[in-house]
């Protein structure tokens, strides 16, 4: 970045440095009078959630100018993995999305089982559609619990929080890890279901329905909620094509597209479920939105537990997954197979110059993998692209000529994860 | 022939006793009340609440340990124990006198305008000794008017405390919180006239005898007693509203809205300053609620009369009585009346959203202000007409 950081300007009339903040349509400098301000919101501000950072140039309360600022949790997620072997990536990829982890491993191991031709045993994929379905539940609850909190009402986002954490309980029970699960592995899962998931996730979804109701009747008709965010941070159809969104923000804005349905992937072809599509594009149509994306996930569920096969968990056959440890110690294949997959220097066996684009539907939007193999255990290439980037580039469109208000309305609408944004 | 007691309550005397009283009081109010308020939202949130710092009995019981009574009620102590000891840090653009300024003139005028409140009954024979005791601290006819006169003041703190601290998101709120006190303070000044006009005095405590001394209406099973929440229920909802916006709470906490402006007027204050900004707003919740009571609510009248049935009838409230016993209950009357409406301020508040800026100007310039016009205009008429000689004389 050549752009010289920011500074807040003091209000006295001393000149205002010249400062470029990229060549975006919306400069903030051009123009600015003595009743313009400009002011950091972020990145240590309560209403962006992570380190996100969006300059305003305010007229009194209007937004007359913003330029979204990235960068600030940047950590080098893609350059790691080009040090990293697949699976050893997997770790990586839940602390991209700290919101809904699960769905992120499942993105990748997908990813690379599409570069590699793995086809995984049903069970394994019946049990990553539980586990996405269940992080896109935990994900739009607390998103719509946040949309909540950002316009005071406090508590709704804790009766969600109490929901995520009944969700984090069944990951801590099938992975060992609460927010951060690295379950997936290539070609199938790190361990099967215990007893007891069914159970729970039956529970949780009962009771998921009472508090959704209850969510639902706090701020859907709520006269107060409903004048904030009905009509405010608009985006057509046309703007979220252009700035590429996918996910919840573009099905509330009509676009009709969710790649469970369109290109389905882990066998969500059997289930049965509704895509919900509003046409509005606003705040209050995303709200809307999450919450009827709540209900068919709880849909999911239950058909994936009503109809879950039994079987083997990894692909054995693929070469990718590691042996039972039974074979390891009676069959030579299984050893041999054991050993390349675990020492340094050897590994998946991949393409020369193997390249694959694999997207999924994670709860955000469409996450793809951009995987490029030299032959070697380690990947050569791996690009991701997360939903939250396009996604916090159109909220300078949102948020043009608004209050400061509905800044932070729109703000939390795009459940922007700073993880994600900057990898 | 006077007795030594007669001799020792001069006006003075007395006027100081109920001063250090009443603020006494409000002070020790003040933490229960955030304990409250933290242990009433995390009932409603699912949470414990503070449970660390609990109250226990200095004595161990053998087996068993001090025994903790109430779970985290010494939180708000232990909070002003730790904001004392806070850095005080002022920021580099603050302008200093304002800076200074800013949290005093947040608390005094709260302070001040408590004393026109009548906590009590207006006659109280003192321990017996024959002088009459009002139960407010200053008596003067005009106590509505002194009141709202004072109490507006407190805008002046926020104000300067926002613009004191030379940073922006301060400025935006002390803006805000101007522009929304003195809009909110119109429609409430004139459903406060309606009040007035339906009592004939701008005298507080004759609000409460007017509210105590009749009944407004008799349903055979029930005797409403002659509130102003029944005969001017408007006025009353027009009051409450502009209660939350003068108080700032939500729906109406433009100035402090945590997610916009980030702690609001008081972002760059720490320590004590910030104590006394923190202490000023939970006086002023206390001052309104007070307010709301005395002229809405029947103040330290009861809800029923000493004829009621047994035990009701004892702990009314006889307007006319001087002993010690019915001016207690009067007070706790109107004790529990405030709390009443502080908890309603409490569950409000973590309940609903909060408005956007031009919509609570919308409120308060658009719906409140004629509202309460029309309902002064009503209360006119229906006063020429229905009392021509003199309304509540």
């Amino acid at each position: 970045m050549s752009s010289p950081t920011p500074q807040a300007t003091s209000l006295s009339s001393d000149p205002i440095p010249t400062r470029q903040f990229g060549d975006g349509a919306i400069s903030l400098e051009p123009g600015l009078g003595e009743k313009d301000m400009i002011i950091n919101f972020g990145p240590q501000h309560p209403a962006m959630h992570g380190t996100l950072r969006l300059i305003l140039r305010l007229n009194g309360e209007k937004v007359s100018g913003s330029e979204p600022d990235m960068g600030f949790l940047h950590t080098g997620f893609e350059k790691l993995g080009e040090y990293r072997t697949y699976n050893q990536f997997i770790v990586v990829t839940d602390r991209m999305n700290y919101f809904s982890a699960m769905a992120n491993n499942t993105g990748f191991a997908c990813a690379v089982e599409e570069m590699l031709g793995i086809e995984i045993p049903p069970r394994a994929a019946a049990i990553r559609v539980l586990m996405c379905e269940l992080s896109r539940i935990s994900d739009h609850i607390l998103g719509i619990g946040l949309q909540g909190m950002d316009m005071g009402a406090f508590t709704p986002m804790l009766w969600s929080f109490i929901e995520r954490e009944k969700v984090y309980d069944v990951f801590e029970l099938t992975s060992g890890g609460r927010l951060t699960t690295s379950y997936t592995r290539v070609g199938g899962l790190a361990f099967d279901l215990p007893d007891g998931v069914e159970y729970r996730v039956r529970t949780f979804l009962d009771r998921l329905d009472d508090t959704v109701r209850d969510m639902e009747g706090m701020l859907a008709r709520n006269r107060i909620f409903m004048d904030r965010t009905v009509g405010v941070g608009v985006l057509t159809r046309d703007e979220a094509i252009d700035y590429g969104l996918t996910g919840p923000l573009a099905r509330a804005s009509g676009i009709d597209r969710d790649l469970r349905r369109d290109r389905p992937y882990l066998g969500y072809e059997q289930y049965d479920f509704e895509i919900p599509v509003f046409t509005d594009g606003c705040v209050y149509s995303r709200y809307q939105l999450r919450l009827a994306e709540i209900r068919e996930s709880a849909k999911i569920c239950r058909q994936v537990l009503d109809s879950m096969p039994a079987g083997e968990i990894n692909a054995l056959g693929s070469k990718a997954t590691l042996p039972s440890k039974d074979d390891v110690y009676t069959k030579m294949e299984s050893l041999i197979q054991h050993f390349m997959l675990s020492m340094p220097g050897h590994g998946l066996k991949t393409p020369a110059s193997g390249e694959i684009y694999s997207a999924t539907e994670s709860p955000n939007g469409e996450l793809g993998w951009f995987l490029i193999s030299d032959g070697s255990a380690v990947p050569y290439r791996v690009r991701v692209r997360p939903p939250c980037l396009f996604a916090f580039q159109s909220i300078r469109e949102m948020i043009q000529g608004k209050l400061v208000s509905d800044v932070v309305a729109t703000m939390s609408s795009l459940n922007v994860i700073a993880g994600e944004l900057d990898r | 022939m006077e007795s030594v007691l007669q001799l020792l309550f001069t006006d003075p005397v007395i006027g100081l006793i109920k001063g250090l009283l009443v603020i006494g009081v409000v002070l020790q109010i003040v933490p229960l009340l955030i304990y409250l308020e933290r242990k009433l939202s995390a009932y409603m949130q699912g949470r414990l609440g503070p449970n660390r710092v609990n109250f226990v009995v200095p004595y161990a019981v053998p087996g068993l340990g001090g025994l903790r009574l109430v779970p985290g009620s010494l939180q708000p102590l232990a909070d002003a124990i730790k904001l004392a000891f806070k850095e005080e840090i002022i920021p580099k653009d603050a302008d200093k006198l304002l800076w200074y300024l800013g949290p005093f003139l947040a608390f005094f005028p709260i302070a001040t305008a408590l004393a026109f409140i009548p906590f009590g009954i207006n006659h109280w024979d003192a321990l017996g000794s024959g002088v009459i005791v009002d139960l407010r601290v200053c008596s003067v006819p005009i106590s509505v008017l002194l009141l709202f006169a004072i109490s507006s003041l407190g805008v002046y703190g926020i104000a300067a405390g926002g613009w004191g601290s030379g940073s922006k998101y301060p400025l935006m709120a002390a803006v805000r919180a101007s522009a929304q006190m003195i809009s909110y303070e119109v429609s409430m000044g004139i459903a406060v006239l309606a009040a007035m006009a339906t009592v004939g005095s701008v005298d507080l405590q004759q609000f409460v005898v007017h509210q105590a001394t009749q009944d407004f209406v008799d349903l055979g099973f029930l005797t409403l007693p002659n509130w102003l929440v029944f005969s001017q229920p408007l006025a009353a909802l027009i009051f409450l509203v502009a209660m939350f916006a003068e108080n700032n709470r939500l729906p109406f906490d433009m100035p402090e809205c945590e997610p916009e402006l980030v702690g609001g007027f008081h972002t760059e204050y720490s320590g004590l300053k910030f104590a006394l900004f923190f202490l000023g707003e939970y006086a002023a919740m206390i001052l309104m609620c007070s307010l709301f009571v005395t002229i809405f609510l029947g103040g330290w009248g009861s809800f029923w009369d000493t004829d009621a049935w047994g035990v009701f009838g004892w702990v009314a409230v006889d307007p006319h009585a001087t002993d010690g016993i019915n001016a207690i209950k009067s007070h706790l009357w109107f004790m529990a009346k405030v709390m009443a409406i502080l908890c309603f301020q409490i569950w409000i508040r973590w309940t609903l959203p909060r408005f956007r800026y031009d919509q609570l100007m919308n409120i308060g310039w658009k719906v409140l202000v004629p509202l309460a016009l029309g309902n002064l205009v009503l209360t006119a008429i229906a006063g020429y007409f229905l009392n021509p000689i003199g309304v509540g004389q």
